[in-house]
């Protein structure tokens, strides 16, 4: 569960979440809004990579304040554009780089590589280039260097922004089909429909927060 | 020079990465204090002999020596015209050896094998203040965004182009830098974000 309570971020002189208090206790969690409503830096606060400049957000009770690196071991975090986030040049090398930063074993990491590129169909490409990787496989590759570290939580930003029509399906399958708790900020309101509650940001402030068949049409039409 | 590593299993593959460095840096040497045009020829070919030994094609090591043709005219250019022709060809047949034998290394050898490699081989650095493995990660970093960066300026230069700019320096430079900050900006979080302790 994260609780977040009375939370505020400002950038310099700046607010750009307003008073927040949510508690995120559901498997599926999406976070709407149009740009610069202050989506990413709430996604951003749930694993501590901001923190807030007033209020709390714990994470199964710890404060990601305090606790910042157990914190971003239990909620990973995919970013957009997964070019930012694949750091190493060769596939298994980068997939390498999160558990050795848990002290993981050279054969749990080989074990675990394994696992995940077969999960995703793409054992083939153990030791291929990364910046040769199409982009639906390079999305893929990003989840599954968070995956490996076996995080409780998976935050996502915008995760299928940059893909086409069919990488987008795909992702958003490998997404309804983890086990972890899911919270995804996204533009694509197809993709939400299955989702246990949508949270609808405007300009830093929570205007709806209830299941997708309210909380769609509501957003949609305060948009048009 | 960036697809470094050509994934096989041949006795070169295998070795593991320190001989590896080390007769790369041995025979570099050597070469440079060879002053034969013999055994220069002679260490040529038993390099290129080595590139089938290690799975990879001639084709493969032309690869390594054509984006660097125009240099070597340069050279042999001017040594021609300063010292003689024997002179000429052995500068570039040394420089072609030396590139065909570091290609050879980097071609057989992951990229993290070679930085764990010197990252250990830092380690006497450690009392200086320098931590190895920041330098291997900077190092991995490099290789892995030098494409990346390519990719933008190329975006950024086809978008100009459109707008007619293309011949313009700032025009080019600043999207480039802004595009490349905002990049460091999220790679810093994704490091941080999967368990990076400095
Ligand atoms: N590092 C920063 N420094 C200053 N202001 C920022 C920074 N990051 C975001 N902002 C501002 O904060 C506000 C919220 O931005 P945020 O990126 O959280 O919005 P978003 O909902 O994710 O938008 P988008 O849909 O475009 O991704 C915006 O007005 C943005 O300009
Ligand atoms: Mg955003």
């Amino acid at each position: 569960m994260i609780e977040i309570t009375n939370v505020s971020l400002a950038y310099g002189q700046r607010t750009v979440l307003r008073d927040i208090s949510l508690t995120l206790s559901e498997r599926r969690i999406a976070i709407v809004g149009a740009n610069g409503s202050g989506k990413s830096s709430f996604a951003r606060l749930l694993n501590g990579l901001l923190l807030p400049s007033e209020g709390t957000v714990k994470v199964d009770g710890l404060d990601t304040r305090s606790h910042g690196k157990d914190v971003r071991r239990k909620v990973g975090f995919v970013f957009q554009n997964p070019d930012n986030q694949i750091v190493f040049p060769v596939v298994e090398e980068d997939l390498a780089f999160g558990m050795k930063n848990l002290g993981f074993t050279k054969d749990t990491i080989a074990a675990k590589t394994t696992e995940i590129l077969t999960r995703y169909d793409m054992l083939d490409l153990r030791e291929h280039p990364a910046h040769l990787l199409s982009g639906g496989q390079k999305q893929l590759l990003a989840i599954s260097g968070v995956l490996v570290m076996d995080p409780a939580y998976v935050v996502l930003d915008e995760p299928t922004t940059l893909l086409d029509l069919r990488n987008k399906r795909r992702i958003t399958r490998a997404i309804d089909a983890l086990d972890q708790t899911v919270i995804i900020a996204s533009h694509d309101l197809d993709l939400l429909g299955d989702y246990d509650r949508v949270i609808v940001f405007d300009e830093g402030g929570i205007v709806a927060d209830d299941v997708p068949g309210k909380a769609i049409p509501f957003y949609v039409n305060r948009m048009s | 020079m960036l697809d470094l590593y050509s994934p096989g299993t041949s006795p070169l593959h295998r070795l593991s990465p320190g001989p590896k460095m080390l007769v790369l840096m041995i025979g570099a040497t050597a070469l440079f204090l060879n002053e034969s045009l013999p055994i220069t020829v002679g260490a040529l070919c038993g390099v290129l002999l080595l590139y089938p030994v290690a799975q990879l094609t001639l084709k493969q090591a032309w690869q390594q020596i054509r984006p660097l043709l125009w240099i070597f005219a340069l050279f042999f250019a001017l040594q021609w015209w300063f010292s003689g022709i024997a002179l000429a060809a052995y500068v570039v047949l040394r420089l072609a050896a030396l590139i065909l034998l570091a290609s050879l290394v980097t071609l057989t050898t992951r990229s993290s094998d070679m930085i764990e490699t010197m990252t250990w081989a830092l380690g006497f650095l450690r009392p200086l203040g320098v931590n190895p493995a920041k330098v291997g990660l900077a190092i991995s970093l490099a290789l892995r965004f030098i494409p990346v960066l390519a990719q933008i300026a190329q975006e950024v230069r086809e978008a100009q182009k459109a707008r007619g700019l293309e011949r313009s320096v700032l025009a080019v430079a600043m999207p480039v830098a802004i595009r490349t900050i905002k990049m460091a900006d999220d790679i810093s979080d994704a490091i941080e974000s999967r368990g990076y302790r400095p």
